[in-house]
């Protein structure tokens, strides 16, 4: 027979972030438990992390264990005590042969265990377990961990309850409800247990809550915001869209403000008119099923009136001294203890922008880049520096592409950001990066495993992005200046970008690589090549070859050097290869390749070049060394890896 | 509806209800009300606690001069501590809600990851902001380590605050239009505190002097601490209490010296070292000071 699972821990409200992964987790868990099931689903709100499985056996398949005894030839007293050890008789015993001989066995038959009593055994082990980025402890020093206090557990095999007990809550068939609108207690069945909670005010799969959301949201021109509404759908279990509005004159603040407050500090949905542009309006998802009196709209609507006050405040405030005004200011902000103030950090960057090429604009906004860090709507609203500055700089009459780059300094904050949307803005940002990696470094601030406080892997993954999609013909390596922790960070970072980024393959990737990587724009160019002449059939067998090559030339402990001697070239395949190569010599490979393959196939299937006259021997590898220097211009293809 | 000090009424004898005893405020100025010792002692060590206390808390760089319809210099907290938090905890304090009036069938409520950080006090703990209609109430917050001692019992700590929960439930976008009580506006009370402690933080405190009572305090907090004889019989006598006070002290001027912009940024973290040091030394003393003294026979006992 098989039985249903049902599994709820339920808790007080976990971040919603960390949730999806919990449930990844706990699957992981489960199936690692190597519990036979046919299939298995997880849900999750904030208060219950939910796994259903279907098909599972009442008991596990019964199993016989070999237990061997002493030789054939033993005594019979051994033989005697044995079979009494195992509660049988000796007759009851069988034999079996091994490569030392004939031995007694005794076959015990093992009756698979139930299921009921497998789970009760692993299950708080398996629940503790679970993977959160942080924890707390709530029952005393040394008890259990977990993401936040475990207040009831739901553990149903069938019908019946898979008892056991984690941090002195006893699993049973008790659910609670909404933590208003339904009731607290809440009895369910494998069977009823989505509609009991539905019953209770508790939707239970996250898609269901996103489809309320977006479904209720029709009519109201939202701005599209697929992060924050995972966050809405994971902070809420029976969630409400409400619009609310706010007074017109706000919208004289930079749109930038107004957004962060309503979508970093209050988590509502910004709302565009027909024009696209912001209207005064908000959407704020509600954790009720409804507000007739509209409390809550107002609720929110003071809040966020109080917020846009403030920003209007600091705003202005802020006008009272120019960017410019605040260079000075600037001494007193440390960028680093030991790298100094964010003045000094300007200074780098200003000098920085003139050796990346950049004009007395890119000088300027290197200048005023971190003026912002001093201004007061930037200590409120810190996720807003670099936007800030740039709004200031706007309003205080800096040319276009000043305020641009100022507005744009931290891009790219990720991989699918965009870099600086012009030429001034990639060269500061590029400076900013490059002087936080260089410093960093250079003072042993450098990232371990998850610990990476200054972001660094950000900063190196923003100057290759920029780089790159910037097509800056910049020698990379020379821009580091030999600091060689440094370099292999970065090195790190380039194949991250264009594996993981851009999606080249791995040994693409590597090959290209090997023949050289400070010009980022070269390397692309490179790969590109690489990757249409992959196409080509005659490809992989010439990378073959070339791997071998490059065994043969290391098994020689070939140096190099010399001329290839024409005269001691063999007729033949030896010199069908030497003719080739001078006709197609100084062509780009996609040219020479189909020309060239059969040569060297035929090369390897006639020619001995481990021939016993050392002088010949030398000649041939000088011509396979030459062979391989004028085709790895574009990539070592010895590293490629082919499936021959 | 309900007055600025009929909420607090309300919620003392709530609690007062649940086992706290009720305390006044704390007489040395604090940032929160999680420093007085009430709250920063008392939850070290394996003795069971409840208490709640409205303490006024200072916080010298969010004055406004009085101007600012949501920010004070000085704010009130109600502070609870439930040592250890029972199970029923969110329950409970969802409950003091519904005891101030607020219906919340008709309310959004939303409980948003919050982890509480004391880097003075050696200090932290894991809960949320909770929210109620966009607004931030309270701070729940379960205490892992205080004073840089991880805690034996959990206790919650819920922090109230009582200007916006009051602008909540009297609908005021101001909070000195809050009625304190029949006659008498926030603004009536409070106003010359905000306005006389803004002119003094931002502008006339003398910094020179604020470094030197620093240095005072902090000299006589590290005497103390010093002087502290875990093996002497007679230490329950030893004055740790005072030398706490001396930390608060330290807690203030450092506060009113940062207003002020006299600390830079590199010299802040200094700063906040050093007060946490003595901060985690009396945390410690204290905890020994509640053992028994441990001699050569009772230590002989104890094996």
């Amino acid at each position: 027979m098989s039985l249903p699972f049902l599994l709820e821990i339920g808790t007080e409200e976990i971040p919603d972030w960390m949730i999806p992964g919990a449930l990844e987790s706990l699957h992981l868990l489960f199936e690692k438990a190597e519990i036979p099931h046919e299939t298995v689903r997880l849900d999750a709100t904030p208060r219950r992390l939910v796994l259903r499985a279907e098909g599972l056996p009442e008991r596990q398949a019964d199993s016989e264990e070999r237990i061997l005894g002493p030789s054939k030839s033993a005594p019979a007293q051994a033989v005697g005590g044995f079979a009494r050890k195992q509660g049988v008789a000796p007759d009851e015993l069988a034999t079996e042969s091994t490569p030392k001989g004939e031995y007694y066995v005794f076959v015990k038959k093992v009756a698979g265990r139930a299921t009921k009593d497998i789970l009760a055994e692993s299950l708080a082990d398996m629940i503790l377990k679970i993977y959160f980025p942080k924890s707390m402890y709530w029952a005393g020093k040394n008890g259990p961990r977990f993401i936040r206090p475990i207040r009831w557990i739901v553990a149903l095999l069938g019908a019946e309850i898979v008892p056991f007990e984690l941090a002195g809550v006893r699993s049973g068939a008790l659910s609670a409800g909404h933590r208003r609108l339904g009731s607290p207690e809440i009895a369910v069945t494998v069977e009823d247990y989505e509609r009991r909670l539905r019953d209770h005010f508790v939707i239970l799969s996250a898609e269901e809550r996103r489809q309320k959301i977006s479904r209720e949201l029709n009519g109201v021109r939202v701005k599209m915001d697929p992060a924050l509404l995972e966050t809405l759908v994971y902070i809420t279990e029976y969630p409400t869209p409400i619009s609310g509005s706010f007074d017109a004159q706000f919208l004289e603040l930079p749109e930038e403000v107004l957004v962060t407050v309503m979508r970093h500090h209050q988590k509502y949905f910004s709302v565009q008119d027909a024009q696209g542009k912001l209207a005064p309006k908000f959407v704020a998802v509600m954790n009720i099923d409804a507000d007739p009196e509209g409390f809550v709209r107002n609720g929110n609507e003071r809040v966020l009136r109080a917020r846009f006050n403030d920003a209007r405040f600091f705003w202005e405030t802020d006008q009272k001294k120019k960017l410019a005004d605040r260079v000075p200011d600037l001494a007193h902000v440390t960028f680093q203890a030991k790298l100094g103030s964010y003045l000094e950090k300007a200074e780098r960057m200003m000098t920085l922008v003139t050796d990346l090429g950049g004009d007395a604009r890119a000088v300027r906004a290197a200048e005023l880049s971190k003026c912002d860090l001093t201004t007061e709507l930037v200590k409120e609203f810190t996720e807003l520096q670099g936007v800030v500055g740039g709004l200031y700089a706007r309003v205080q009459g800096e040319f276009e592409p000043v305020w641009q780059a100022i507005y744009d300094q931290y891009k790219p904050e990720s991989m699918e950001d965009s870099i600086p949307r012009n030429r001034t803005g990639q060269i500061m940002a590029l400076a900013d990066k490059l002087d936080t990696l260089k410093g960093c470094f250079r003072v042993g601030l450098i990232p371990t495993g998850s610990r990476d406080p200054f972001a660094l892997r950000r900063a190196a993954q923003g100057v290759v992005k920029i780089l790159v999609e910037g097509k800056f013909e910049l020698p990379l390596l020379d821009l580091i200046a030999g600091d060689e922790a440094l370099q292999s960070f970065l090195e790190e970072r380039v194949r991250f970008y264009f594996k993981e980024v851009r999606g080249f393959k791995y040994d693409e990737v590597n090959a290209a690589m090997a023949v050289g990587w400070s010009n980022l724009v070269d390397l692309e160019a490179r790969l590109a090549r690489i990757q249409d002449l992959r196409s080509s059939p005659d490809f992989e067998p010439l990378a073959a070859s070339f791997k071998r090559t490059r065994n043969i030339l290391e098994q020689a402990k070939f140096t190099g050097g010399g001329e290839i001697d024409e005269s001691l070239i063999e007729a033949g395949p030896e010199r069908d290869l030497y003719d080739e190569y001078r006709r197609i010599a100084g062509q780009p490979i996609e040219h020479a390749i189909s020309k060239l393959r059969p040569k060297v196939d035929l090369f390897f299937d006639k020619v001995l070049v481990n021939a016993p006259d050392a002088r010949i021997r030398q000649n041939r590898l000088t011509l396979l060394n030459t062979l391989l220097k004028e085709f790895s211009m574009v990539a070592d293809f010895s590293q490629i890896v082919t499936n021959s | 509806m309900s007055s600025f000090q009929e909420i607090i009424f309300k919620l003392k004898r709530y609690w007062a209800d649940r086992g706290c005893i009720i305390q006044e405020p704390y007489d040395v100025e604090v940032g929160a009300g999680t420093m007085c010792p009430e709250t920063f002692l008392r939850v070290l060590g394996p003795q069971s606690y409840r208490v709640a206390y409205v303490q006024p808390s200072r916080r010298p760089a969010d004055g406004r001069y009085g101007d600012n319809p949501n920010r004070l210099f000085k704010h009130s907290q109600l502070q609870v501590i439930l040592k250890p938090s029972p199970d029923d905890v969110i329950e409970q304090y969802l409950g003091s809600l519904e005891a101030i009036g607020i219906d919340l069938r008709k309310h959004d409520l939303k409980f948003e990851e919050d982890n509480w950080e004391s880097p003075t006090l050696g200090a932290w703990g894991i809960g949320w902001q909770v929210m109620l209609d966009g607004l931030e109430i309270t701070q729940f917050t379960y205490f892992q380590q205080c004073g840089g001692i991880d805690l034996d019992l959990v206790p919650a700590e819920l922090t109230y605050g009582l200007e916006r929960i009051a602008a909540f439930l009297e609908v005021r976008d101001s909070v000195y239009d809050i009625e304190w009580t029949k006659g008498f506006s926030y603004r009536d009370v409070r106003y010359l505190d905000e306005l006389q402690y803004s002119v003094y933080n931002f502008e006339m405190a003398d910094i020179a002097t604020l470094w030197k009572l620093f240095e005072l305090h902090e000299a006589e907090a590290a005497r103390l601490l010093q002087a502290y004889d875990p093996k002497s019989p007679e230490k329950k006598r030893f004055p740790i209490l005072p030398a706490y006070d001396q930390v608060l002290k330290c807690s203030n001027i450092f506060n009113t010296l940062d207003s002020r912009g006299a600390i830079s940024v590199t010299e802040r973290v200094g700063v906040i070292q050093r007060v946490r040091k003595i901060a985690v030394g009396v945390a410690h003393a204290w905890l020994d000071q509640q053992q028994p003294v441990l001699t050569a026979e009772t230590a002989e006992v104890a094996q």
